[in-house]
């Protein structure tokens, strides 16, 4: 069944929509990601211009992440101390990826940019988790205790000044470095078009060493909150969010984020942490292959302006 | 910016003008002037009917009448741009601006453009997707780039989302002087007004044209969409954020299983 989307201007099949929703929100209520660099990506290829699909992906990840959000919060595995941590900092950044993305789109390049922006990144991240995760499975498999949590292998930024103790998560760490994720989560939420839950979710495991349930859950409630208020500076500045796309992919989000919260709980953290560096690390690929290839057509058409 | 088109006209006008004064009137009509943009649009095919009345001062024809008629819709500025393969990777090292191309553009004809006109004729009736004008931004001037590998590319991305296209054979003569055609508008055209010109001609010379408009608009639910996100924005946002949170909400209500 065809449906006409108003800002996006093209009818596509509803169906198609809801089903992407659907296994989009399962994925990221499962690992605590809001999913957007998967449903970005898809509705581009299904036809929706770049732009329009950014700003309306927002509002999707909202509803997503705050129904995966209250899902965890029941469960009492989320931070609510750690999140709004981390919101401070993502607010700073934010704004300096703004900044960033203009200047880039001015200079006519702003594609190939995000384009190196994720295969870089999502390599890189897909690499270190799929490590890591791989280690920790065969460790267990031989018997020995999971070392998640090593009490003694603290980094320099843990000696640091401001500390907090977030409750919750049984971490005891300076706030600047904290503060710092946040940063860099807003700015590179800013300038790829991504909530930062797949870079949130490794960083805070990682480096703030915070244990993976409570680590979902905190992940949900920030990109939850980013995400409403860039879905809201979206419809002001650029008046770009197409409510009936976006509504019928949080129907299908929500109820697949559903779906994908319980799963989540019952697979081993490890195990987890594997197969969502497989998934980053297999979108990275893509978007080298696509950098890599030759186009279909060595030329393309960018709408500059004009018209109604 | 819009005077290549305001020259056009008048180079329609004078050739006219020029014809002998034969007394043949073309009559044309759509069959629909308000295309609406509903929830369920997935394009539509408007019919073009007309026909080429005589009377008794009309000179003897003695071949048939041809037609040739041109939809352009609402004109918007694209970016054209080339990409090469730079350390590995495919890179867009070149750009042109067309300026103000029509973002439809469609030639109907009853036979072969070349069997109706002369080339020199087409050129100055500006016939056929060849010779039409699409000026290119070159260093802060408008002007034609004549064989211009990013005018090919222009046209053939267009044709290749159904924008642009000529058909030879897309005018049908139910009788000598009656003709009917449809303009296929595929979902992807933009909103806005778009004009028909039709052109009459004989033994290789426009004796008459008309001119027609159509506009696409959105209706019901789209319009008000459409016009919320642009005149309230903040609004809008507001509405949108709270559609997400009522949506997060009901699923998780709907889904506790604790």
């Amino acid at each position: 069944m065809q449906i006409y989307l108003p800002i996006a201007d093209i009818p596509v099949n509803i169906f198609l929509l809801l089903a992407m929703g659907l296994a989009v929100g399962f994925i990221s209520g499962m690992f605590g990601i809001g999913g957007g660099f998967l449903m970005t990506p898809l509705l581009i290829f299904i036809g929706v211009q770049p732009a329009v699909a950014v700003a309306s992906v927002t509002t999707h990840v909202a509803a997503s992440s705050f129904s995966g959000a209250i899902a965890y919060w029941r469960r009492r595995a989320l931070d609510f101390t750690l999140a709004l941590t981390l919101l401070a900092g993502g607010i700073v950044g934010s704004a300096g990826g703004v900044a960033l993305f203009t200047w880039l789109r001015a200079l006519d390049q702003l594609d190939l940019m995000i384009g190196l922006s994720y295969v870089t990144l999502l390599t890189i991240v897909g690499v270190l988790m799929v490590g890591e995760s791989a280690r920790a499975i065969i460790r267990s498999r031989q018997g020995k205790p999971v070392e998640l949590r090593r009490p003694g292998s603290h980094a320099w930024f843990h000696g640091l000044p401001l500390k907090l103790r977030f409750k919750r998560s049984k971490v005891y760490v300076s706030a600047i470095p904290v503060l710092a994720i946040g940063f860099i989560i807003g700015f590179l939420g800013a300038v790829m078009g991504i909530g930062g839950g797949f870079l949130l979710v490794p960083m805070l495991i990682y480096l703030l060493r915070v244990p993976t349930m409570t680590v979902i859950g905190t992940s949900m409630v920030l990109t939850f909150l980013t995400m409403v208020s860039a879905s809201v500076l979206h419809a002001v500045t650029n008046h770009l969010v197409d409510a009936v796309l976006a509504l019928i992919l949080m129907v299908g989000g929500v109820i697949g984020a559903q779906f994908g919260a319980h799963a989540g709980q019952r697979i081993r953290g490890e195990w987890l942490r594997l197969f969502l560096g497989l998934l980053v690390l297999a979108v990275g690929m893509r978007f080298a292959f696509q950098l890599v290839i030759r186009p279909d057509d060595l030329y393309s058409i960018r709408l500059v302006g004009g018209g109604p | 910016m819009r005077w290549p088109w305001i020259a056009t006209l008048a180079a329609a006008a004078s050739i006219a003008a020029a014809e002998p004064a034969a007394a043949e009137r073309l009559i044309a009509s759509l069959s629909n002037r308000h295309v609406m943009i509903t929830s369920n649009y997935t394009g539509v095919e408007l019919v073009l009917f007309g026909s080429v009345e005589r009377d008794a001062a009309s000179a003897a024809r003695t071949n048939p009448y041809d037609i040739v008629a041109t939809v352009i819709g609402p004109r918007e500025t694209l970016r054209v741009r080339h990409s090469q393969r730079v350390l590995g990777i495919w890179v867009n090292t070149a750009a042109r601006t067309f300026v103000d191309p029509p973002s439809y553009l469609a030639v109907l004809a009853n036979r072969p453009l070349d069997l109706i006109a002369s080339a020199e004729n087409r050129r100055k009736l500006q016939l056929g997707l060849t010779d039409t004008p699409l000026p290119e931004l070159i260093n802060n001037d408008i002007g034609e780039v004549t064989n211009d590998p990013f005018r090919g590319a222009l046209v053939r991305l267009m044709a290749e989302r159904g924008l642009y296209s000529e058909e030879a054979n897309a005018i049908t003569f139910l009788t000598p002087t009656l003709f009917r055609a449809s303009i296929k508008l595929p979902a992807l055209v933009p909103v806005g007004d778009y004009t028909v010109d039709v052109k009459l001609f004989a033994d290789g010379n426009m004796i008459g044209h008309t001119a027609l408009l159509f506009e696409i608009v959105k209706v019901g639910f789209e319009q008000f969409v459409v016009e919320a996100a642009r005149d309230h924005g903040l609004l809008y946002g507001f509405a949108t954020a709270g559609m997400a949170l009522l949506t997060g909400w009901i699923a998780s209500v709907a889904f506790r299983r604790d």
